[in-house]
């Protein structure tokens, strides 16, 4: 299949590789508790190597299942942290009727448009409809009570979990990307049949040899068939995950300026810097495995990704303290929840969507 | 349909939905004879609590449920009296000589535990309200019985009174260590005793 071509094989590989790295690691520190590395950071770490296995399986349950695969995942995971999001946020009992259609109806529908890729409808679905029908629906149960702050609870829910979430399945099914104003000069150089209207896989793929034909040619490199699609969700979450790390990683410097102590006291300065520099340098060494046709696009988004990434962090961090929690899960025994995991991904998605599109569409 | 089947479905459908984590604190599942004796927000309560045990004990349990709300349609007979094996109490016809609390007695023999909600009927918020004596006089008649005290968490925003659909919040189910009614112990005494285990374990 045209799915696995060598790029695609070759960051599969890699990736692979990485994973069985921190396992590794994971698993020989866990056997030795004499090491005198801190057991917290330890769980931490095991949790996340944990977190990133389960985002691979997804990611390669899509190239072997198709895009609704990924999708759907997404959406669960959306309907998931959602959860959390409500439980943990006092909501009034007027509320509960504008809440059952937030979880049963925006969400999946949602998710539905960003799969059938009608991109003039989610983008706005939850900003607009959703939005304007929240505070109607809450008005309508007649409860006044701090209204404007129950409306800001459940739209900043609907925001973070929902809207901005989907933009990383978007990714799949965006058909701007697809390029047509380049693809033009791509057909030309091979055969007829100019750009599919349609954003499906198996159109897309057909137009992967006219990408190839020109390789080297800047406009041409623009044309993302399916696979290139993949790739470039594959390297964004690579680049989350990465940036998280490498942020964390950078903090435990000894030298600590941490930016806001009231909010998060990991977060530091050398965290921020340090991560995203080192972010940015390896966005550009994998540039070769995004459709960017020069390295340097790849690095900037990624150092985009990794400033959007503290954002997500810093902006869950004060929603925790202002509700006197350490986790989002706390209510799911005492480990962190899913909106723990994904803080970072929220926030980067929607941005990163969008730079893509413009860069390449 | 294969009831065992659909018990094991209607449970882990139940779980998913009340977004349930459990937790036993100096408790432990086993399939002794036992009162499960809970706070009440929601028409879930009993389904949430029955399918948070393990099924070997789930088997042998029998949820206590108000009479005049599952015996409404099809679904919820069907569901109270094939799936989790309810005993449905009359709330409306309470008599002397036919008490709900002779007849949990009749219906559970000496193989099945209950689960019981002693404040009579759903409390609105999350609080535990006063119980009444119900729980007493059954002791009273088995005081072999072993009492379990559970603490619903957040139900009362899944599904509270007076909403037929409910929305996917997560809950917590506590578990609490048993405890027995006392010899000559007053009734004031042990309901109060009692509801203060349920209340403890919301601060556990």
């Amino acid at each position: 299949m045209n799915l696995f071509d060598p790029r695609t094989l070759w960051l599969i590989g890699a990736v692979l590789m990485l994973l069985g790295a921190a396992e590794t690691i994971v698993r020989v520190l866990g056997r030795r508790p004499e090491s005198g590395i801190d057991t917290a950071i330890l769980e931490t770490f095991r949790l996340r190597v944990h977190a990133w296995w389960i985002l691979f399986a997804i990611l390669a349950a899509a190239f072997l299942l198709g895009h609704w695969t990924t999708v759907v995942f997404f959406g669960l995971i959306s309907f998931w942290a959602l959860r959390e999001f409500i439980t943990l946020t006092p909501t009034r009992p007027g509320d509960h009727r504008t809440l059952f259609w937030v979880f049963f109806l925006c969400t999946p529908l949602q998710f539905w448009l960003v799969g059938m890729g009608y991109y003039s409808w989610y983008s706005i679905a939850i900003p607009v409809y959703a939005f304007l029908f929240i505070p109607a629906r809450i008005a309508l149960a007649g409860d006044y009570k701090r209204f404007l702050e129950r409306t800001a609870k459940i739209q900043t829910g609907l925001l973070i979990c929902v809207y901005c979430l989907s933009y990383a399945p978007a990714l799949l099914t965006v058909p701007q990307v697809s390029a047509n104003k380049h693809a033009e000069l791509a057909s030309s150089a091979a055969k007829s049949g100019g750009p599919s209207e349609s954003n499906s896989a198996a159109d897309l793929v057909a137009q992967t040899p006219a990408g190839r034909t020109a390789k080297g040619d800047v406009p041409a490199a623009r044309v993302v068939d399916a696979a290139g699609r993949l790739r470039l969700l594959f390297f964004f979450i690579l680049m989350v995950q990465l940036s998280d790390a490498l942020q964390y990683a950078w903090s435990q410097l000894p030298s600590k300026h941490v930016i806001v102590p009231t909010i998060n006291a990991t977060r530091t300065w050398e965290g921020l810097l340090g991560g995203t520099a080192s972010v940015t340098l390896l966005g550009a060494i994998l540039s070769w495995a995004t459709p960017f046709p020069d390295w340097w696009m790849a690095g900037v988004m990624s150092a985009v990704i990794a400033l959007m990434g503290f954002a997500g962090g810093i902006t869950m961090s004060a929603m925790k303290r202002d509700r006197g929690v350490k986790d989002f899960g706390t209510l799911v025994e005492g480990h962190g929840g899913v909106l723990d995991r994904i803080d970072s991904l929220c926030f980067a998605a929607p941005v990163f969507f969008h730079l893509t599109v413009w860069w390449l569409g | 349909m294969d009831t065992n089947l659909a018990r094991n479905g209607l449970a882990l459908m139940a779980r998913f939905l009340s977004g349930a984590s459990v937790r036993w604190i100096d408790s432990q599942p086993d399939t002794c004879q036992r009162v499960y004796f809970a706070n009440h927000t929601s028409h879930l309560d009993p389904i949430v609590i029955w399918s948070s045990l393990p099924q070997d004990v789930r088997m042998l349990t029998r949820p206590v449920a108000a009479k005049d709300y599952w015996i409404k349609g099809a679904v919820r007979r069907y569901l109270a009296n094939r799936l989790f094996n309810a005993i449905l109490i009359d709330r409306e016809e309470i008599k002397v000589h036919q008490s709900p609390i002779d007849l949990m007695i009749r219906e559970i023999g000496h193989n099945y535990s209950i689960i019981l909600f002693p404040e009579g009927g759903r409390q609105q918020g999350g609080g535990v309200g006063e119980f009444k004596s119900g729980l007493y006089y059954l002791c009273k008649k088995r005081p072999d019985l072993e009492l379990i005290p559970v603490h619903i968490d957040n139900m009362n925003r899944i599904l509270p009174r007076g909403e037929v659909l409910p929305v996917p919040m997560l809950s917590c189910i506590t578990f609490g260590p048993p405890l027995w009614l006392e010899a000559g112990e007053a009734k004031v005494a042990f309901l109060s005793r009692a509801r203060e285990a349920v209340r403890r374990l919301k601060e556990i």
